[in-house]
């Protein structure tokens, strides 16, 4: 499953990262693989997400969470 | 005499506390420059230290050496440009978020250049149930640490201590570039370490993007990037495995417990508008005051100097010229200042990243981005500085599209051109209720806004550009300002805007008294000949407006005449519309001159002359048509050499602002036209 399939609360560990231009974008903010991300928040419309990645809160559009590879734990 | 002197750097993620750190060292010891040719601010200031200047150079928050957006690139390049002469390396970092942080630090680590990491934010680490041993993280990076508190300035003493200090710690490195890395750099003969000459090469073949990057595509590329990152993760892990332990799990911060009520469909955008709204209240209410005495103070000084200074040329420049080319600016800071310092605030609490975070899904659609949020709102007060905050923006294309609509959100010059407008057109009337005026000036903001909307989608659709648009943003623990950093913040961009805006209006006020002052062929004299015989009441108003008639800035609004005519305007106009591209706000004092009605700051008398104008048929010049298409053609028309030069800096091109200055112009027109015919 990807980032962006975790529902309010639940917690993913990293697997990998789709390549991509933003692959080293997402790994730089932390997204790196081992890493836990945990769906925060949606944004009121939709899009863009709140996840909370190793202490920090970070948003995420739909269309880059999915580029993330997780497992949910 | 202060014989030796150091020259530190301070380096660190975003929302560390760096900015505060830098103000706790130099205090007002500082100075905020562009860098020339960049678009980017670098902060310097010093501080005296036991006989030695410490010279220090704040620099963007960035989180990798692998730039993205342009601040970003600054900070890489100043470290890679002056790492020579860089004495100490001050890197600050965030406890409560501590391998992300420890990527960009292991990677200035291994550029060889001597470093001490200032921890900042151990308290929140605390909060956040992160216990941090510091000696084993010291010992494990080979770095000293020193902890700091950058709200409260504790740590600072020992931290200066360090930076004095030459370091004799063996620092570790993190990762050294594999063969076919070292292939490549080795045709860069540079000094410092492998991975310094390695970033260089990055950073050279990434800028000028030569055929020879094809042939070393395989090694420069994103995946190599990806590789490295990963790598020093998977070390940056096992030392903060080592030194930090969780407590508990999920203990609910103040900051989760705000963004359940400020990013919540409903609550989320209530506060959103409520904070709009007080923006507007306090920029047009609250201003209102300061304004007039500003404007009486200068009132009061033009008719003393004129009394005071001999008559003549030098008399009538100062008093007639640059004073008023002066109050021009000044009036504004009042909303300057208040707009500002709610921005200040908004941006130093946190709330700023919620409210991109909120609204980048309507902005995507107009193929804008969360991020063009701030500079729209800013624009409301003054595109200059707003168009100098899209900065952070690090998509090309989100960023000019902000930058090329900004200008059409109702700024607070085009304000006063509105107020004399609308006076014209209404009596004071209520409509449900409500205050006509007010509800007329609502529809101005509006209109812009519609109009800014409608050409971001335009220009979506026109500007190609591969890069794809994306939204990585941190959303920062909301924090009580700190009024200190705002202090400065504030101090700095008001500096900024009155001599930027301020040398622009000045040159142009001169030029314009001249234009106004001056006539070819004798004509002013012929005028006064003219009027010699006669003994009327008005003759002194009479031969002002025939000589205004006669100058060169008649002679340019006449000649501009069968242009604007489609519009409803005659030349008179037409001098004020040449004169507003000093500044939108001329308006009202140009026209206060061409119609000579006097003291232009009793708006009442202005308007009652305004009303009173006829055309040279004999039919009433503002009517309602006229005065809905200068309305128009103020909200759309770019009239703002500032804005103009501002976007030249920040885009580097002139094809930017020409394409500004054309599309907002004719769109201007064309709308004036439509409006003033459909009325008419």
């Amino acid at each position: 499953m990807n980032a962006a399939q975790l529902l309010k609360g639940e917690k993913g560990k990293i697997l990998k990262i789709e390549i991509n231009v933003l692959r080293c974008k997402l790994l730089e903010m932390g997204c790196y693989p081992g890493n836990i991300m945990q769906m925060k928040m949606l944004a009121p419309l939709g899009d863009p997400i709140a996840f909370d990645i190793g202490g920090y809160t970070l948003a995420l559009r739909k269309e880059e969470a999915k580029l993330i590879e997780v497992e949910l734990i | 005499m202060h014989t030796k002197s150091l020259h530190i750097v301070l380096i660190g993620n975003p929302n560390t506390g760096k900015t505060s750190l830098f103000n706790n060292l130099t205090g007002s010891n500082q100075k905020v420059s562009n860098l020339p040719g960049t678009t980017v601010e670098e902060k310097k200031g010093f501080y005296i230290l036991n006989d030695e200047i410490i010279n220090v150079t704040d620099l963007p928050g960035i989180y990798s050496l692998y730039p993205k957006s342009n601040d970003e690139k600054l900070s890489v390049e100043y470290l890679l440009e002056y790492s020579d002469c860089i004495d100490k390396i001050v890197f600050v970092a965030d406890a409560s978020n501590l391998s992300r942080n420890l990527l960009l630090l292991s990677q200035v680590a291994d550029l060889g250049i001597p470093i001490v990491l200032a921890l900042n934010m151990l308290d929140m680490a605390y909060k956040k149930s992160l216990i941090t041993d510091i000696d084993l993280l010291s010992k494990e990076l080979g770095i000293i640490i020193c902890p700091i508190n950058g709200r409260n300035g504790e740590g600072l003493k020992n931290l200066n201590l360090q930076i004095q200090k030459k370091s004799n710690l063996y620092q570790t490195t993190f990762f050294n570039p594999n063969k076919e890395q070292l292939v490549v750099i080795e045709q860069e003969p540079s000094k410092g370490t492998n991975y310094y000459k390695w970033l260089k090469t990055y950073l050279k073949y990434t800028n000028n993007n030569p055929k020879e990057i094809i042939d070393i595509s395989n090694v420069l590329n994103e995946s190599t990037i990806a590789e490295e990152t990963t790598y020093r993760f998977d070390k940056i892990e096992q030392i903060s495995n080592q030194v930090q332990t969780k407590k508990t799990l999920n203990a609910k911060t103040v900051t989760y417990q705000l963004d359940n009520v400020l990013l919540h469909p409903i609550w989320g955008f209530a506060v959103f508008f409520s904070v709009l709204f007080l923006i507007f209240q306090s920029v047009f209410r609250i201003a209102k005051y300061p304004m007039q005495w500003i404007e009486s103070g200068f009132a009061f000084t033009i008719e003393n100097l004129k009394n005071l200074l001999p008559n003549g040329v030098i008399n009538n420049l100062i008093t007639d010229g640059i004073i008023p080319g002066i109050s021009g600016i000044i009036v504004f800071l009042p909303q300057i200042i208040i707009l500002f310092f709610i921005l200040a605030l908004l941006e130093d609490s946190g709330y700023m990243t919620r409210v991109s975070f909120i609204t980048d899904r309507l902005m995507r659609k107009f193929g804008l981005n969360g991020k063009s949020v701030i500079p729209l709102i800013g624009s409301m007060a003054c595109a200059i500085p707003s168009i100098m905050s899209t900065r952070n923006i690090d998509n090309k294309k989100d960023r000019l599209i902000t930058i090329l609509v900004t200008p059409l959100m109702s700024c607070s010059a085009r304000l006063p051109v509105y107020t004399l407008l609308a006076s014209l057109l209404v009596v004071d009337t209520s409509f449900f209720g409500l205050d006509f005026r007010g509800l007329l000036m609502l529809c101005m903001y509006m209109l812009g806004f519609i109009a800014a909307m409608f050409f971001a989608l335009i220009f979506k659709w026109i500007l190609k550009q591969k890069e794809k648009s994306f939204f990585v943003l941190e959303l920062p623990d909301y924090r009580l300002p700190r009024w200190k950093n705002i202090g400065i913040t504030l101090k700095d961009k008001i500096k900024d805007f009155v001599w930027n805006a301020g040398k622009i209006i000045f040159a142009v006020s001169i030029l314009l008294w001249f234009l106004a002052n001056y006539a070819p062929n004798n004509a002013f004299e012929k005028i006064e000949e003219k009027y010699k015989m006669y003994t009327l009441a008005d003759k002194q108003e009479k031969i002002q407006s025939e000589k205004l008639e006669a100058s060169y800035a008649g002679i340019l609004g006449k000649s501009i005449e069968p242009a604007i005519k489609p519009l409803g305007y005659d030349w008179k106009i037409g001098i004020a519309l040449i004169t507003s591209f000093a500044a939108r706000e001329v308006f009202v004092g140009t026209v206060a001159t061409i119609y000579s009605a006097g003291n232009s700051d009793d708006e009442q008398v202005l308007s009652d002359t305004l009303k009173k104008q006829k055309n040279s048929d004999g039919s009433i010049l503002y009517t309602p048509a006229v005065i809905l298409s200068l309305l128009v053609f103020y909200a759309f028309a770019m009239q703002c050499i500032s804005t103009l030069a501002v976007t030249f800096r920040e885009t580097k091109s002139y094809k930017w602002p020409v394409l500004q200055f054309v599309y907002m112009s004719s769109f201007a027109y064309l709308m004036s036209f439509i409006v003033y015919n459909i009325f008419k």
